[in-house]
């Protein structure tokens, strides 16, 4: 089992070209970039020998990078050619990795089905009816049907777990600050993290310790020792406390959800975890909360694009003001401008302590509820999600009923804690149901510890779509 | 319970924003605004007093770096997207009104 970069790479791009014309989960391929890397790496490999020599990888098309185009979902960057890489982007290209596509993602990242990308909807590979959610849903729809092996997505609000759930692959979204953001096409810059996305937690172990680490052209990562997260699975973790959330298992969560969630958890016990009930007394708050940080960190960060340095530019503005408001009116679909009307408003003058300053104040206590927590267990478990992935078009009228998709995501990202979605089971029906753990900040390697520990003893991980399957 | 928001202010921020929005625009702003602004009231249900805002869930402060200089873009690299140019500057409509001489 020694293929060649070469070969990897090939399988990957063949892959894509057989079966996402059906799924549409990606932007574009590297073909070309990624063959002649593919070729170097042949020529001179790696040393030391790296576990990602000549792996393909699949990267969300809002993180930068140099080979192809940056578009994230948008009209307004249809044409975008970054001028650097990525922190993660150089850091995998330094492991030997190949990127060998740019995924699909909701416009800049802001939805919860990959329905808002400018481009083309994704489909969900367990049924094409379904949306595989979103943000981040062409990353994981590309590891979900085993076109790559791995892939990067990223997270504001749920956008690697919720569809990672929904399409039944491994994902995290590490403590913020784990992983640099330079090169990450900021959405709310408090909030965003990049995470990597495999099927099973080694591969996510695999590539978070290759992206992990402080990078100084983001001052908010953190200077915390990378472990070998990989090496560590197996490491004998004691007796496991695991905490069930109350709150995420309450109104609202779908029936067939709740028992491939109840199973999961009689499997933990089995493996000798202690499972008990604990609390997070301001979970009702998390998507008010949510909405009002993001959209007024969005409003701000999206300023940027005012048809000036790059990007779209309307054809003839009457003026300059006329120049940004048409420039932006032209290249932003609803979802994006909704965002920032939002967050313009939460801003503004009269407005700002009423709806921001609040938010931030119980940002504190949602925060606050986690610490507690975890006084008393080692991880919290809930759903992934309330119910399993929705139809095409279903919630597309309604947009808090979308932002409600996010309902047991969110907390993890105003806490910052890391948190991870793992393939639990499956409905009546066959879809896919995700068991999210959170652990404390920078425990990274306890929560992929915990959910290898559940992929020795199941196989939900390792099914594949029938329509993908070879 | 009245509407939180009426289509004034939608125009208003709209502005504030530089959004240029159709009238249908406007319209289903205000309405799905409304109800989002109504759902997120239910943080005023939250007492708050005496807790501390949290802007940064992992407080970082103080990052400071050697002041020395580094690559950069250059020029080319810098304006190789831009949507109009005049190397090596970004060309926009005129800002200032002149008076015609």
């Amino acid at each position: 089992m020694s293929a060649t970069a070469v070969e990897r790479v090939s399988l990957a791009l063949r892959r894509i070209r057989e079966h996402d014309a059906m799924l549409k989960c990606v932007i574009h391929t590297l073909d070309e970039s990624a063959t002649q890397r593919a070729r170097l790496l042949d020529t001179a490999p790696p040393t030391p020998a790296s576990p990602l020599f000549g792996a393909p990888v699949a990267v969300k098309d809002n993180i930068c990078t140099t080979d192809g185009l940056t578009t994230c979902g948008s009209k307004i960057l249809a044409n975008f050619k970054s001028p650097y890489d990525a922190h993660v982007i150089e850091r995998l290209r330094d492991a030997g990795a190949v990127i060998v596509a740019k995924t699909n993602l909701d416009e800049f990242a802001m939805g919860s089905s990959t329905e808002n990308s400018a481009f083309f909807s994704t489909r969900n590979p367990w049924d094409p009816e379904r949306v595989p959610g979103g943000s981040s849903g062409g990353s994981i729809v590309a590891v979900a049907a085993r076109l790559v092996p791995y892939a990067l997505g990223s997270e504001t609000g749920g956008s690697i777990r919720q569809p990672a759930s929904f399409c039944g692959v491994t994902g995290l979204k590490p403590t913020y600050g784990r992983v640099s953001r330079f090169g990450l096409v900021a959405f709310a810059s408090s909030l965003d993290q990049i995470g990597p996305v495999a099927v099973d937690a080694r591969g996510v172990a695999r590539l978070l310790r290759i992206i992990a680490g402080r990078d100084p052209r983001d001052s908010t990562s953190v200077d915390e020792p990378v472990p070998d997260y990989e090496a560590m699975l197996d490491e004998p973790t004691g007796k496991l406390r695991i905490g069930y959330a109350k709150e995420y298992f309450g109104e609202g969560l779908h029936p067939e959800t709740r028992r491939v969630v109840e199973a999961a958890m009689e499997m933990y016990r089995k493996l000798g975890a202690e499972v008990f009930e604990i609390s997070l007394p301001h979970s009702a708050y998390t998507i008010a909360c949510y909405y009002l940080i993001c959209t007024a960190e969005a409003s701000s960060n999206l300023a940027r694009f005012d048809g000036v340095r790059y990007g779209h530019r309307t054809a003839e503005p009457a003026d300059y003001i006329d120049m940004y408001s048409a420039t932006r009116d032209e290249g932003f679909g609803s979802e994006v401008k909704r965002r920032i009307m939002l967050g313009t408003y939460a801003l503004s003058s009269g407005y700002y302590d009423a709806y921001y300053l609040k938010a931030l104040k119980v940002r504190t206590l949602i925060k606050n509820d986690f610490l507690e927590a975890f006084k008393k267990c080692d991880v919290i478990l809930s759903p992934t999600t309330p119910t399993p992935a929705f139809k095409l078009g279903e919630k597309s009228d309604n947009p808090l009923e979308m932002y409600l998709a996010d309902i047991y995501n969110c907390a993890a990202n105003l806490a910052g804690i890391p948190a991870i979605s793992i393939p639990c089971g499956f409905t009546d029906a066959g879809l896919p149901v995700g068991l999210q753990l959170m652990a404390p900040h920078f425990a990274e390697a306890r929560l992929l510890q915990a959910a290898h520990a559940y992929q020795q003893a199941t196989d939900f991980h390792a099914r594949r779509p029938p329509i993908c399957a070879e | 319970m009245p509407s939180k928001i009426d289509e004034a202010q939608v125009r208003h921020i709209a502005h504030l924003a530089r959004l240029k929005l159709t009238d249908e625009e406007v319209s289903s702003f205000r309405e799905q605004l409304s109800s989002i602004l109504e759902y997120v009231e239910k943080l005023g249900e939250v007492n708050t007093d005496g807790v501390e805002p949290t802007a940064h869930a992992i407080a970082v402060c103080n990052v400071f770096r050697d002041d020395v200089p580094g690559t950069s873009l250059t020029p080319d690299q810098a304006l190789a997207n831009a949507p109009a140019k005049d190397a090596p500057f970004f060309k926009v409509p005129k800002v200032l009104e002149q008076e015609t001489a």
